[in-house]
């Protein structure tokens, strides 16, 4: 008897506590897989290799926090990134945007793949002619 | 024909390895952590906030329009700082230029132990303890240095701790562009 009335407190006490703490922005949970996706889209500059999304740097926080605040507002995704891309630059973005100083980045792999092909073709033709000759 | 493949093989072969060679050093060169800030060549955004240890208005960013001046991001909590500060406290005393530090998401007692054993090369700073002054200037890594002209647009920014040669090379000249 004495246990259930200490559980009910204790049910009473933490209801309570939870009433106090500050509701979370959370709650929304459309607008909460919005900023997952935006966040992914990302790149935290403290760890470079990871997403806002995926890093608990402090400033991956504060960024999702950002991202969050803006979506809220009623900004746009899109709008979203541009807000970032201003601020950190192309570099903020997990997928670099093609255009003129990207090029490099998108082709290289392309161009080298193409020239390591060329070779191997050449190698592989030289070599019969070399042992007719 | 046979002859003249044979020939340009290894030469071609040569030109891959150089032309590579080249890239892969200059990669090795290249500083991952200095991110190319979109704010060169912008105007400072604008903003106002409050000074250190001052109940006064928030000092507004155009405040030092018409003059050089530097901004340098700061915290009691960043080690480079530290390295970095002796080199501010000198430049302070040369005179050459205006230095405002922004506190970025620090404890203002903190901030102002640290001011006061180490010396203050600051004419104001200005209290970010959100941060969010630090988010429109795109701050990623404390401690991170704006080199501002008389027009209010940012001409140079540093990541990480500042130099005596970093003064040399990179502040004085552009300042100098100015006088000429």
């Amino acid at each position: 008897m004495r246990g259930a009335w200490l559980n009910a407190a204790m049910v009473w006490a933490a209801l309570g506590l939870a009433l106090l703490l500050p509701k979370p922005v959370l709650a929304d949970a459309a607008l909460e897989d919005k900023v997952q996706r935006v966040a992914s889209e990302l790149r935290c500059l403290v760890c470079q290799n990871d997403t806002i999304a995926a890093s608990q740097a402090p400033l991956a926080v504060d960024l999702r926090n950002q991202v969050r605040r803006l979506l809220a507002q009623g900004q746009s995704e899109a709008q979203v990134l541009e807000y970032m891309t201003q601020r950190y630059g192309d570099f903020v973005r997990y997928r670099p945007p093609l255009k003129p100083s990207t090029w490099p980045l998108w082709f290289m792999p392309v161009v080298l793949l193409l020239l390591a092909g060329l070779g191997w073709w050449r190698f592989t033709r030289a070599r019969p002619t070399g042992a007719q000759s | 024909m046979t002859q003249g493949r044979t020939r340009l093989g290894p030469w071609l072969a040569l030109a891959v390895f150089a032309l590579l060679s080249v890239a892969l050093a200059l990669g090795l060169k290249l500083n991952p952590r200095e991110v190319p800030s979109p704010l060169v060549g912008k105007p400072l955004p604008s903003f106002a906030l409050p000074a250190l240890g001052a109940a006064s208005a928030p000092i507004s960013s155009q405040q030092w329009r018409g003059q050089w001046w530097v901004l340098n991001v700061w915290a009691s909590w960043c080690t480079p700082c530290a390295v970095e500060h002796p080199v501010l406290l000198q430049l302070a005393q040369s005179q050459r230029v205006t230095l405002v530090g922004l506190n970025y998401k620090d404890a203002t007692p903190a901030a102002q132990t640290w001011l006061a054993q180490r010396g203050n090369p600051y004419q104001t700073v200005w209290v970010d303890t959100q941060g969010s002054v630090g988010l429109d200037l795109g701050v990623y890594g404390v401690p991170e240095t704006y080199i501002i002209d008389p027009q209010g647009r940012v001409r140079h920014k540093h990541t990480g701790a500042v130099t005596p040669q970093w003064v040399q090379s990179t502040l004085l000249p552009l300042l100098e562009t100015s006088r000429g």
